[in-house]
């Protein structure tokens, strides 16, 4: 009875499946997330009054709809979007249906992430790029995106690891990952030992991306020697 | 031949919440090609403005800029974004791209421009080579000085042969002796290249060094403006003797006595003018502001003497002096 069941093959197995399905949700979230979330920062910082295309209505449309979204709990935005959800995957449990609801809330995480990095560039550095004759693409890309890099990647370390505790909380419905191992087990089933490993490997992802994402960010970063 | 740069009767008007900013009120000026021309103002006299309308990235409210023959105001954004090549700009905080070398950054117009990478590395080497930074092409702005960064912002300016180069209080975050050798390279480039440069500065300093006119901003409109030679000889408007016998360094105690202002332009710098004049005429005179220096041995600058009391004394002191071909002027108005 007090056995404990970790060092039994299979639960081995089942966490290190669940390690695999936790990154594949997270990091496929996190990819998609950026896919909107990325345009959408950039359309934020350049449709913003003193933007390099200024459009109060484009802006007001793009703030308030990421406000909406950054504050519904992720567990009702699970919840609510379930009809997306199968009209998309065709299913709503499983870890790519939780992909869903996860881009769903990375993505107005994101372009807040991505709009205070870019708002760190130096003007002057844009105003020297404009008197070069560039284009608005040009500086998005090669200026905005280019100077902010080390900003971005660690922004994008912070949306990893924030991703992945959301990813856990979809354990709730079925998600799949390590998460939904610690509730059926921790929590439905009282084995609180299952529980405590799958959150020490949660712990230990979070920390493992938190690490890479800022020793990345640093070697990327030509400010410092 | 039709000027380098027309500026006509441009107007620039900031709107903010509840109350407008006339910082530009109609400005005309012609600058010829070749010229250094100088735009001169204390803080907030519109000058940046003004350079900034120079290659309309900041549209004046009305007037135009016509560059050779090309008026700015009909041009669509492609065809402006073109001219702006034609136009470099350097800035007072160099404005480089933190996260590229130095060759990287001299490449980048060329990339905007659409030059073939080869062709644009080949291009920065010259250009580092003619700045003087060809060991540094490898090393990352934040490993350089001020001096070095605002040459690597004069490199990437030459990158796409331009006709005009603005220089925005390029040299303001800099100390004297880097200033001096700024100066000397955007004076080469003048000369070498043929290029226009308008120097934008609040320092009467850069533009006796480097310039050969100047006009003078005064709250957004156009004071004076001449060659460097006639406006610091013969200063007329309130503006242009504020700088030029620089506001901060007046003499109060001048009041009420009488003061001459004496400017060296041709004098020889080893004939010592003032002794031999307290010499020969046997008073002292108390030197209240000296600034001069020797360009290739001749005096440059200007001084305000207190005259003895004596009247006659006085004149002859003035007649001494005129006779040595220094320009003179009673200041007592001034202070």
């Amino acid at each position: 009875m007090f056995e404990l069941m970790i060092f039994e093959p299979a639960i081995f197995k089942m966490l290190g499946e669940d390690i695999l399905t936790t990154l594949y949700m997270t990091l496929a979230s996190t990819l998609l997330g950026y896919a909107l979330g990325l345009p959408m920062g950039v359309a934020l910082v350049v449709t913003a009054k003193d933007g390099l295309r200024p459009n109060g209505l484009v802006y007001k449309v793009l703030d308030i709809t990421a406000n909406i979204v950054r504050s519904i709990p992720f567990l009702i935005l699970l919840i609510l979007v379930i009809p997306l959800t199968r009209a998309i995957v065709g299913k709503n449990y499983g870890p790519t249906a939780t992909v869903v609801p996860l881009t769903l809330a990375a993505a107005p995480f994101i372009a807040r992430m991505v709009e205070s990095s870019l708002l760190e560039v130096e003007k002057g550095v844009i105003e020297a790029a404009q008197s070069m004759g560039a284009g608005l693409w040009t500086i998005i890309t090669k200026v905005m995106i280019g100077e902010a890099r080390t900003s971005l990647i660690a922004g994008a370390t912070i949306v990893l690891g924030t991703v992945l505790g959301y990813s856990a909380m979809a354990g709730v419905v079925g998600g799949g990952g390590l998460g939904d191992t610690a509730i059926t087990y921790g929590y439905y089933r009282y084995e609180t030992d299952i529980m405590l490993v799958t959150v020490v490997l949660l712990v230990l992802l979070v920390q493992i991306m938190q690490w890479t994402g800022m020793k990345l960010a640093r070697k990327l970063d030509r400010r410092v020697n | 031949m039709e000027p380098m740069i027309q500026i006509r009767n441009v107007t620039k008007t900031f709107i903010g919440k509840g109350n407008q900013v006339e910082a530009l009120k109609g400005i005309s000026l012609d600058i010829q090609k070749g010229d250094i021309y100088g735009i001169i103002g204390m803080s907030g006299a519109g000058k940046s403005t003004l350079v900034r309308c120079l290659n309309f990235l900041e549209r004046p409210t009305a007037g135009t800029v016509i560059i050779e023959d090309k008026d700015l105001s009909t041009l669509r954004e492609r065809e402006l974004r073109l001219v702006r090549t034609e136009i470099a700009m350097i800035f007072q905080h160099f404005n480089l791209l933190m996260q590229r070398n130095v060759l990287d950054n001299v490449c980048f117009p060329m990339e905007i421009a659409g030059k073939k990478r080869a062709e644009a590395v080949g291009r920065a080497r010259e250009l580092l080579k003619i700045v003087g930074l060809e060991e540094k092409e490898g090393s990352y702005p934040s490993q350089l000085s001020g001096g070095q960064k605002q040459r690597v912002a004069i490199a990437r300016a030459l990158a796409n042969n331009p006709k005009i180069l603005l220089c925005d209080e390029s040299t303001s975050a800099l100390d004297p002796a880097t200033t001096k050798s700024i100066l000397a390279l955007l004076q080469q480039i003048n000369r070498e290249f043929g290029i226009t440069i308008v120097i934008i500065t609040h320092e009467m300093s850069v533009v006796q060094e480097v310039c050969s006119h100047v006009a003078i901003i005064d709250s957004g409109e156009l004071a004076e403006h001449g060659t460097v030679e006639e406006v610091f000889r013969r200063p007329q408007s309130r503006a242009a003797k504020e700088l030029v016998f620089m506001a901060d360094a007046r003499v109060e105690e001048m009041a009420g006595k009488r003061c001459i202002r004496i400017v060296f332009s041709e004098n020889s710098s080893f004939e010592p003018v003032i002794a031999n004049m307290v010499l020969e005429c046997k008073a002292p005179v108390n030197i209240l502001l000296a600034d001069t220096k020797d360009i290739g041995g001749i005096a440059h600058g200007q001084m305000i003497l207190q005259l003895p009391q004596d009247e006659t004394v006085a004149e002859r002191m003035i007649q001494y002096l005129r006779e040595r071909k220094l320009a003179v002027e009673e200041v007592e108005s001034y202070v």
